[in-house]
C-alpha cells in the first residue's frame, strides 16, 4: 500500500467497491469490446444486486461502457448518455456460482455486431478483478496489457504463442491455461509487461486453432 | 512498501534527522518508483481536489435513499448566526465534514481518505486548519504525507476496511490520520504526532459499521463529523504535552484484535446495529422492492 492508496484515489461516489470498481469493470469491459458498444444486458449479482441501485452501480457500469473513469463527474448521468449515444442497456439479475458478492455479468455487442461476455467482480478499494471472458474462465486485474485467446486445446499451441510473442521481443509476466474438457476449447490469459502491437495480435489472430484473440490495452483507443 | 511500525517511522526521521512528512514522502518515492517532484504534484492535485469538492456541495441533492442530504446547508446557516456553542472553527469543520460525507452519499466526487465513507474527515480539518490558522499550502502537503504515513501503518498492522474492523478501521483511521495532520500543521513532535493519532484511534476503537440498508449514507455521514472533532480535541491532547499509557502502535493492534472480534453483523453487512433497528429495516425493504422492480427475472 503506498500513500495515494490512502490519500486517493479521487473518485465519483459512494462506494469504492460499488460505485468505483463497477465502473472499472464496465471499463474494462469495453476495452475488452474494442468498439462502441450498441447492446448491453447487465447481470447484477449479490451485493451489487441487494445494494447496487442504492450505490449507483448500474450508472457506474454504464459509464465505464462509455470510456468514462472512476472520477468522471458524468457518471451519475450515464444511463442519459447511454440513451444519447445510441446505446440500449438491459439490466437484469444473476445468481452466479461462487461468485464473489460484488460481481457483474455484461453481455456485449458492439457496433460492427462484435460480441463478448464478460464476468467481473469488485474486490475492494476499487481494484476488480474480471472472472471470465466469453462463458470462459479468465482471471486477471486489468491493471497491466493482458491478451485472451481462444483456441482449440491441441498440441503446441501454447508453444507458438510463446515463440511468436518472443519474435516481437514481448516480456510475458503471468500466463494461465483454461479449458473446457481436454480436445475442446481452451483459454490462454497472458498479463504483460508492455503494450502488445497490433501486428502480433494479428499474426495470432491468423493462427491454425486460434479463435479469437482479445486484447487489453492500457492506452487510450479503442 | 511503507512503515508498518509508527515507532519505525519515528526512528527513521531521528537517524536522518528530517521532518516526519519527508520520511514518508522518501520511502513511498522509493516504492512506488515515483519522481519526488511527481510525488509532491499528485499530492497537490489531492488536496486541490479536496477543495474543489468541498466548494461543489449542493444542498439540494438527496441521496439513493433519500435520508441523507442538506445538512451541509443546514449546519453553514446556524454557523453563520453565531450560535454554534463549539465555536466557528470547530464549526466550519463540523459544517465541512458534512458538506463532503453528503457529497459522497450524492455521487459527487471526492477524494477517498482511507475510504469514501470516511472522506470528510481529513479535508474538514485540514480546509478549516488552512483558513483559521491560518497555514501555508505547503505545509498542508506536508502534514499530508505525515496523514498517509500513519494511515498506511494502520492499515498494514490492522485494516481500513468496515468490512474488516468496522467502522473504527475508517472513521477511527481517518480520525487518526487528521489527528497527526493537525500535530504535523502545529509544529508538534514526532511523538506528539503519533499520541495524537493514538488517542484519535482510542477514543474511537469499537464502533462498529452498521450502514442502514448497506448503504454509505447513515450513519455515515455524521460519523465524519465526530471523527473531525476527535481528531482536534486529540491533538490538542498531544500538543498540551498529554500522552497516550498505551504505546501508539499497541493502540492500532489493538484496534485490530477489536475488529477480529467483532460479529460480521456489525462489519458493513449492513445487519446489525443501526441497519437492524425498525427503521433501518423498513428503509432496506423498500430500496429492494425498488431495485428488484425494475428488472427481469433471469438466473443462470
Ligand atoms: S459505518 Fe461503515 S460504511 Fe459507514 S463510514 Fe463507517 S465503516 Fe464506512
Amino acid at each position: 500500500m503506498g500513500v495515494f492508496d490512502i490519500i486517493g484515489p479521487v473518485m465519483v461516489g459512494p462506494s469504492s467497491s460499488h460505485t468505483a470498481g463497477a465502473v472499472r469493470i464496465g471499463y474494462i469491459a469495453r476495452k475488452l469490446l474494442g468498439e462502441p458498444v450498441r447492446r448491453a444486458q447487465i447481470d447484477l449479482h449479490g451485493s451489487f444486486l441487494a445494494t447496487g441501485r442504492g450505490h449507483g452501480t448500474d450508472r457506474a457500469l454504464v459509464a465505464g461502457l462509455l470510456k468514462m473513469q472512476p472520477d468522471d463527474t458524468r457518471i451519475p448521468i450515464s444511463l442519459y448518455l447511454a440513451e444519447q449515444a445510441g446505446m440500449e442497456v438491459v439490466f437484469g439479475q444473476v445468481d452466479l456460482r461462487d461468485a464473489n458478492p460484488n460481481t457483474a455479468r455484461l453481455r456485449l455487442e458492439g457496433e460492427s455486431g462484435a460480441r463478448l461476455e464478460v464476468v467481473g467482480s469488485s474486490i475492494g478499494g476499487g481494484r476488480i478483478r474480471i472472472g471470465q471472458v466469453d462463458g470462459m474462465e479468465a482471471h486477471f486485474s486489468g491493471e497491466s496489457p493482458t491478451l485472451i485467446i481462444r483456441n482449440q486445446d491441441k498440441p503446441g499451441c501454447v508453444t507458438e504463442v510463446a515463440l511468436l510473442l518472443s519474435e516481437f521481443h514481448l516480456n510475458i509476466a503471468t500466463m494461465q491455461l483454461y479449458r473446457d474438457r481436454p480436445g475442446g476449447l481452451a483459454v490462454m490469459v497472458l498479463e504483460c509487461d508492455e503494450e502488445i502491437p497490433l501486428g502480433a495480435r494479428e499474426w495470432l489472430s491468423q493462427m491454425d486453432g486460434i479463435e479469437k484473440v482479445t486484447y487489453l490495452g492500457l492506452k487510450e483507443g479503442r | 512498501m511503507g512503515f508498518s511500525a509508527l515507532e519505525e517511522m519515528g526512528r527513521r526521521a531521528k537517524e536522518q534527522e528530517k521532518p516526519l512528512w519527508q520520511v514518508v514522502w522518501e520511502e513511498d518515492c522509493a516504492f512506488s518508483q515515483m519522481e519526488p517532484a511527481a510525488s509532491l504534484e499528485k499530492m497537490k492535485a489531492m488536496y486541490r481536489a479536496m477543495k474543489e469538492a468541498d466548494a461543489s456541495y449542493q444542498e439540494e441533492l438527496v441521496s439513493a435513499s433519500g435520508l441523507v442530504g442538506g445538512d451541509g446547508g443546514r449546519m453553514a446557516r446556524y454557523v453563520e448566526s453565531g450560535a454554534c456553542l463549539c465555536g466557528p472553527f470547530v464549526g466550519r469543520m463540523m459544517e465541512r465534514a458534512l458538506k463532503m460525507a453528503e457529497n459522497n452519499a450524492c455521487m459527487k466526487r471526492i477524494v477517498a481518505a482511507p475510504t469514501a465513507g470516511s472522506c470528510g474527515v481529513l479535508p474538514a480539518v485540514l480546509l478549516t486548519c488552512q483558513e483559521m490558522l491560518p497555514a501555508e499550502e505547503e505545509r498542508i502537503l506536508e502534514a499530508l504525507y505525515v496523514a498517509a504515513g500513519v494511515g498506511e501503518v494502520i492499515a498494514s498492522r490492522s485494516s481500513i476496511s468496515g468490512a474488516r474492523g468496522g467502522c473504527q478501521a475508517e472513521i477511527g483511521a481517518s480520525s487518526a490520520m487528521a489527528a497527526a495532520a493537525v500535530v504535523t500543521l502545529k509544529g508538534g513532535s514526532p511523538e506528539a504526532v503519533f499520541h495524537g493519532a493514538a488517542m484519535a484511534l482510542k477514543n474511537l476503537l469499537g464502533l462498529v459499521c452498521d450502514p442502514v440498508a448497506g448503504l454509505v449514507e447513515v450513519p455515515c455521514v455524521k460519523r465524519n463529523v465526530v471523527g473531525a472533532v476527535n481528531a482536534l480535541s486529540a491533538a490538542d491532547m498531544a500538543l498540551a504535552g498529554i500522552r497516550s499509557a498505551i504505546p501508539p502502535d499497541q493502540v492500532i493492534d489493538a484496534m485490530r484484535d477489536v475488529g477480529d472480534r467483532m460479529s460480521v453483523e456489525l462489519r458493513e453487512t449492513g445487519k446489525g446495529g443501526l441497519a437492524d433497528t425498525p427503521a433501518g429495516r423498513a428503509v432496506r425493504e423498500q430500496l429492494e422492492k425498488q431495485s428488484r422492480g425494475g428488472s427481469q427475472e433471469d438466473v443462470g
